[in-house]
């Protein structure tokens, strides 16, 4: 698989990631190396082995339904860069809000 | 302009997102209520700090597992929970936990009875997935304020086939599907408050093309009458733009309850790469056929099942039937009354008038009724055994004994001096009264106009205050008449 200037285009814009031109050569490079490394993988037939989905044998890990462990909203939002008394705040994310 | 409309068809699917009723929320233990002051129901689950682990509910998967077998799924036994992987404000993990590619329960149907008849509205899948929390745009020139609160609350997202045809159709499922998850308590089914959303997929078609066409979602239903006045609203908008020559295109829109229309709110370009992945936080979790049995034995018997008994078994009419049912609290308070009485029309009749009556001018619920399901039962058979006739019974022993439930009928019956009597003397003189009383009318009578029976019957009940026996009422009354 090649990586191209799309594909790194692409996951910088779904990881919210900004590069500037030489970053992004370097990117690619590492990329091309990680593929490489993943596609020898795929040399073996696995078409028998249910994949791994989780690294631990435990299953359900479960908790009762009760209400617990809530924090204060004034606690809350101490470590909120921005904030009223009340809300969490963040850029605005719509221009025309209804 | 003159549209064919009658040359299409619609096919609409339906995807309903109802909140559990759990105490807590689906992986953390803060509060799942709705509250109105924000950011009171929040942990550093629900913050996504750093380090923090989730914890799957219990109840959620009770609940979901519930649902699915009152809507004959097939529930999977081996599970697990997925990344969604997307950015917005009040997602703070940058990803939704949800069952989306893994459904806890497949297949199933909700059978809705429309003018068309009988159909069972297929559907694909019932899953887990947490809930987002509310993004307020309109607060701040410069800012989005974000509310935690609804975060990680537990929902299940009940998505059907493209197997419904009309407004009408849709109208009817979700009805359907309301009245089973609060059957069943998983959800209040409350659609204004959110707790049941609902978003629409709509498609048209000639008929007899098998292909699907490109489809419309409808969202901001918050109604079920409003669901299908968004439908019926779009179907025609639809076919009006494609006989005009112009081609559907695939989009959101939303529906302005206001002026019953849709306007878009976007178009889609490409599918979303949401990088679906199992959650490494989360342990799977596995169903065994115990605790299967263990949440069937939590379903009570479900609307249609009684319907059929009643109309089978206790032969009452389909529309009594379906009155009685349609509230299980309602359904059940009759299911005791007819444990003590035979007389199931009766019973009927009593709960769908007099007992119906008094709760709604109360504006109480048959919960709240100090009446008992015994006692109703014994002013019917009091009524049976011509003690008391039934409107003497309706207006005054029932609303007296709603003040005193722990009274017995009878005894109150007689208390208040309802009893009938068939005391051949008494009932003789109120006849006397009453035929002295009118003696045209009895000139009348006895010159051949007969129909005046029925008016010195009801003035002998009348001067009786309803206590004269109606039969040795009238047998007296025809021998003095007669004579």
């Amino acid at each position: 698989m090649e990586v191209t200037d799309k594909l790194v285009d692409n996951l910088a814009h779904l990881a919210r990631l900004q590069f500037n031109d030489q970053e992004k050569a370097e990117i690619k490079k590492d990329l091309q190396k990680m593929i490489a490394f993943v596609d020898k993988l795929n040399e073996l037939d696995t078409s028998n082995v249910s994949p791994l989905l989780h690294m631990s044998d435990n299953v359900n890990m479960l908790r009762k339904d009760e209400v617990k462990g809530s924090v204060e909203r004034n606690e809350a939002l101490s470590n909120a860069p921005e904030k009223t008394d009340k809300y969490f705040k963040v850029p605005k994310v719509i221009n025309n809000p209804q | 302009m003159s549209v064919n409309y009658d040359k299409y068809e619609a096919v609409i699917g339906l995807e309903v997102h109802a909140q559990l009723l759990t105490q807590s929320k689906l992986f953390c233990g803060d509060s799942a209520a709705f509250v109105n002051e924000p950011n009171t129901h929040i942990s550093p689950i629900t913050m996504a700090h750093p380090g923090t682990l989730p914890k799957l509910n219990d109840k959620a998967i009770e609940y979901a597992i519930k649902l699915g077998l009152a809507c004959n799924c097939e529930i999977e036994k081996i599970n697990y929970f997925a990344r969604k992987n997307y950015f917005y404000p009040d997602l703070p993990k940058g990803y939704q936990v949800s069952q989306h590619t893994t459904p806890i329960c497949k297949g199933g149907y909700v059978t809705i009875k429309t003018e068309n008849g009988e159909k069972k509205v297929q559907l694909n899948r019932i899953h887990m997935e947490e809930d987002a929390g509310k993004s307020i745009h309109d607060q701040d020139e410069h800012y989005t304020y974000v509310d935690l609160n609804r975060a990680g609350v537990p929902l299940c997202e009940i998505v059907t086939e493209p197997d419904l045809s009309s407004g009408d159709e849709a109208y009817a499922y979700l009805t359907e599907l309301r009245r089973l998850v609060r059957w069943i308590e998983v959800c209040d089914g409350n659609m204004e408050e959110g707790s049941m959303r609902c978003d629409a997929n709509v498609s048209i078609r000639l008929k007899g093309e098998t292909r699907l066409g490109t489809k419309v979602e409808v969202k901001n239903l918050n109604s079920i009458r409003n669901v299908k006045r968004a439908i019926d609203h779009e179907i025609k908008r639809m076919i009006e733009e494609v006989e005009n020559g112009g081609t559907i295109i695939q989009q959101t829109r939303s529906f302005d309850a206001n002026n019953g229309t849709t306007f878009a709110l976007r178009t889609k370009e490409e599918a979303n790469d949401y990088r679906y992945f199992a959650d490494p936080d989360l342990t799977p979790f596995h169903i065994s056929d115990e605790w299967l049995k263990q949440i069937q034995s939590t379903i009570p018997e479900l609307y249609e099942s009684k319907v059929k008994r009643y109309t089978t078994e206790l032969q009452l009419t389909e529309y009594d039937a379906k009155v009685i049912a349609d509230e299980r609290e309602t359904a059940d308070y009759f299911d005791a009354l007819v444990q003590q009485t035979k007389n199931y029309k009766a019973a009927a009749n009593w709960m769908i008038g007099p007992v119906k009556s008094y709760l709604n001018e109360n504006n109480t619920s048959i919960t709240e009724l100090s009446l008992t399901p015994s006692s109703l039962a014994e002013i019917i058979a009091l009524i049976d055994k011509g003690k008391i006739n039934f409107s003497v019974a309706s207006s005054k022993l029932f609303p007296a004994l709603i003040k005193q439930p722990d009274v017995t009928a009878s005894a109150l019956a007689t208390q208040l001096n309802l009893v009938q009597t068939s005391d051949s003397n008494e009932v003789a003189s109120w006849v006397e009264e009453v035929l002295n009383k009118m003696p045209d009318k009895v000139a009348e009578y006895r010159k051949g106009k007969k129909g005046l029976i029925g008016l010195f019957v009801g003035e002998v009940k009348k001067l009786s205050k309803g206590k004269a026996d109606p039969k040795l009422t009238n047998d007296l009354l025809l021998e003095k008449l007669n004579a």
